[in-house]
């Protein structure tokens, strides 16, 4: 392990610059609009099925919140990891994971993509270098520490990147492991995702330094706000930091100012919050709202993105399809995956 | 009246070191607080500081003298006015112990686990190890180091990583000597944050890498038992088998000696309860050896139980290129056909003692080292009991949800018509660990409570 260095002089926090941030091509527009098109379907579809009964257990879904990981998606590379909490879903398929299998893992099916044995708030995959999907508030940015540990162990030049929430940002490990990252200097982005309720308590009731870009202050981590509702500046801070990362420089911190629409889960009455904030949020600010309204300005036509919309919802509609028609898990399954 | 020095109890669990050096020679002035000797202990080379002014009377331990026992002698001081002729009214250590050493009443009492023999009277032969194969004497510190370096030259994605593991040399020494061999990219000192770096270890493991997680102590690791359990236990199977994690937590586990309730737990029941971890508890430093090289070859989670009594401890390791022993094998260490006595850890110390005991008076004892307690060699239990009808089980740790209850039940299930008394459980005691040296001597099992429980079995 590298010597720990003296932090960088210039590790100073940065408010979101005033500025618009740098423009997406027509072709990254569509890219993002559709990516954020597939996650609010899917979440829609997901909590229609909960309604019905067919999933069970916790569901969180991550209506509002789409621009945070489709943006950062975009400023990845191959090899990067993935790592969140339990309000997962968004993430899954913004890495490239499939409808049909997340949604199947959702409803406790054998085609899920933990066979039915983990459920909303735990699935993986090798494949698309997603760690999960975890249940305990913090936990993963402990895990996703390790992450970056080990790229920097194999000297890979990979970037982890660890979701957590405003809601998580208070817990203990979560500072151990800025620690850590910073005297290692690891390459891992750590993504606050404050979309203002921890589950019902808002930052302000929660939170002592409500500026969460301010949180590695200690650890000389620099950090910086950005507008999470609007993909275009998720995107450049994004790149950003993993160029800050993959220069060797050690963690980063980005806190993304968003919005949940939805309870904190499927059973969450969301009384902490009047309904006109929600719906001048939704007003304002939707994600997939301004990057629509940006392309109808630049002249695509309504027929392309209705375009999009139809192919988005075939994909929806054939998970829930798939996903309440495969099997249950064999009853042998119940045994398998405890050693190997 | 000449004042003698004593050799001084430097940790714990010390029972005797090697005088290194001596700083001031005979006749030299000492000041209170001058550094007059060097001792070796089996963690480290401590300086011995004078406590008492006056002329170094007489060296009557020379440097370089090996395995001097606490509270042996080892110099006497002069005070002003005094002369060489004084010396042989020096009193008699125990009477004047407290000048540099703790009060030898004290080590009189010490807590059973100090007075431990070796591991060494095993009377039936290694399953594992070839016949004739060459063996040498280690110390299970020695053993556990070296099957971590062997480990490491053999796999490249191998590390260890805990507190003071690196430059310290191990805060008991375990890691001696590996931050020379594999630099600090592979042998990583980490903050105190059990926490997080169990979450980092697990977090790498994921991803494919086999981290060995020193934990000072198991007790700290409470601290970190939610990535033990959460993450490292369950990420198997909630991932439908895709993403699993090899990883080893090892550390120090149970009372080690006088160190009070904090310090003072065993963990094995507590990590045998979880599916998903494999959880070994060696005693022959042997098994140590061959356990942690399989632990860290192996593709899940294990928690390995060390003991801090035992790390001082001699044995016999055999000279094999690559010795490994499998996890979930107990092993019979002596035969016997009246009763089986069933331990693992330092609680063997105990079974071994009173199957000594116990023999004298005409009652043969099997006594099993489980090694392993999860997966647990039930055939091996279930065999030796069906043979001797009768069941003592020996731990340290608490009995109520304990491995001995676990014992107890799968005897019940598996074997009740062969039983010819209830199964016994001796275990510690149900209290928090007291400090005190008797009521500590009281709290754990001891031979003589065995001996009573094997003999309660037997109708004797």
């Amino acid at each position: 392990m590298a010597a720990p260095k003296k932090a960088a002089a210039g590790a100073a926090q940065d408010k979101t610059d005033g500025g618009s941030p740098p423009e997406f091509t027509r072709e990254q527009e569509l890219k993002a609009l559709r990516e954020m098109l597939l996650i609010r379907r899917f979440e829609e579809k997901a909590g229609q099925l909960y309604g019905m009964g067919a999933i069970g257990g916790f569901c969180h879904l991550y209506i509002g919140q789409e621009a945070v990981v489709v943006g950062m998606q975009m400023a990845l590379r191959e090899g990067d990891q993935v790592i969140t909490g339990y309000r997962d879903h968004g993430h899954m398929l913004a890495t490239g994971m499939e409808a049909n299998g997340v949604m199947a893992e959702l409803t406790g099916r054998r085609g899920g993509y933990s066979k039915g044995k983990g459920g909303s708030m735990h699935m993986f995959s090798k494949e698309k270098h997603f760690y999960g999907g975890h249940g305990i508030v913090g936990a993963q940015v402990s895990l996703g520490t390790g992450l970056a540990f080990a790229n920097h162990y194999r000297g890979n030049g990979n970037v982890s990147v660890t979701y957590f929430g405003d809601g998580a940002a208070n817990q203990g490990q979560v500072y151990e492991s800025f620690n850590m990252a910073e005297l290692w200097k690891l390459p891992v982005i750590f993504v606050i995702e404050n979309n203002r309720y921890a589950m019902g308590t808002a930052v302000s009731r929660a939170s002592a330094q409500q500026d969460f870009s301010k949180r590695g202050v200690s650890f000389n981590i620099p950090g910086k706000q950005v507008d999470g509702m609007d993909v275009r500046a998720v995107k450049a801070a994004g790149e950003e930091a993993a160029a800050w990362c993959r220069a060797g420089k050690g963690p980063f911190i980005l806190e993304m100012q968003t919005y949940r629409y939805r309870g904190h889960s499927m059973s969450d009455p969301a009384k902490y919050r009047t309904r006109e904030e929600v719906e001048k949020v939704r007003h304002d600010q939707d994600p997939i709202e301004q990057v629509r309204n940006r392309l109808l300005a630049a002249k695509v036509s309504e027929a392309d993105l209705k375009a999009i919309d139809a192919e988005v919802r075939d994909i929806v509609n054939a998970s829930a399809d798939f996903a309440q028609h495969d099997p249950e898990p064999d009853a042998a399954e119940l045994w398998t995956d405890v050693y190997r | 009246m000449p004042i003698q020095v004593l050799m001084p109890a430097l940790s714990p669990t010390m029972e005797k070191g090697n005088l290194a050096k001596w700083l001031k020679k005979e006749g030299e002035q000492i000041k209170s607080g001058d550094v007059i000797a060097e001792i070796e202990t089996d963690k480290a080379t401590m300086e011995v500081e004078a406590t008492d002014e006056g002329t170094l009377g007489k060296i009557l331990i020379p440097e370089g003298t090996a395995d001097v026992a606490v509270n042996t002698p080892i110099a006497t001081i002069l005070a002003d006015g005094e002369s060489a002729a004084d010396l042989a009214k020096a009193p008699a250590p125990a009477a004047k112990a407290a000048e540099s050493a703790p009060p030898a009443a004290a080590k009189a009492e010490a807590p059973a686990p100090k007075a431990a023999p070796a591991p060494q009277a095993v009377a039936e032969p290694d399953p594992e190890v070839p016949a004739g194969t060459e063996m040498v004497t280690q110390t299970i510190r020695e053993a556990l180091r070296d099957a971590m370096a062997e480990e490491m030259r053999r796999d490249p994605d191998v590390f260890v990583m805990g507190e003071e593991v690196a430059e310290y040399q191990g805060a008991y020494k375990v890691t001696q000597g590996l931050l020379q061999e594999f630099g600090a990219r592979r042998v990583i000192d980490t903050p105190i944050t059990e926490h997080g770096f169990a979450g980092v270890g697990v977090g790498a493991a994921m991803t494919g890498l086999k981290p060995i997680v020193e934990f000072m102590t198991f007790n700290f690791a409470m601290q970190a038992i939610d990535q033990i359990i959460n993450s490292a236990a369950k990420t198997l199977y909630m991932s439908g088998g895709q993403m699993g994690c090899s990883i080893v937590f090892r550390g120090p586990n149970g009372a080690a000696a006088r160190v009070a309730a904090q310090h003072s737990q065993d963990y094995s029941a507590w990590y045998s309860n979880v599916p998903g971890l494999k959880v070994v508890a060696p005693f022959s430093a042997a098994d140590y050896k061959g356990l942690l090289k399989a632990a860290i070859r192996d593709p899940n989670p294990v928690i390995f139980l060390e003991n801090e009594v035992l790390y001082g401890h001699t044995g016999e390791v055999p000279k094999l290129d690559d010795f490994i022993v499998p996890i979930g094998k107990a092993r019979i260490v002596r035969a016997g056909s009246h009763v089986s006595i069933i331990s693992w850890s330092n609680g063997m110390t105990y079974a071994l003692k009173a199957a000594d005991e116990l023999a004298k008076e005409g009652i043969e004892a099997e006594v099993i080292d489980l090694r392993t307690l999860r997966p647990m060699d039930t055939e091996t239990i279930i065999n030796s009991v069906k043979k001797t009808g009768r069941a003592v089980t020996v731990e340290e740790g608490w009995a109520q949800s304990g491995v001995g209850a676990e014992i107890a039940a799968r005897i019940m299930e598996n074997a009740f018509d062969y039983l010819d008394a209830p199964v016994a459980r001796v275990s510690g005691k149900d209290v928090p660990m007291p400090y005190a040296a008797n009521l500590e001597k009281l709290a754990l099992p001891s031979a003589a409570e065995v001996v009573e429980a094997a003999k309660a079995v037997c109708y004797r």
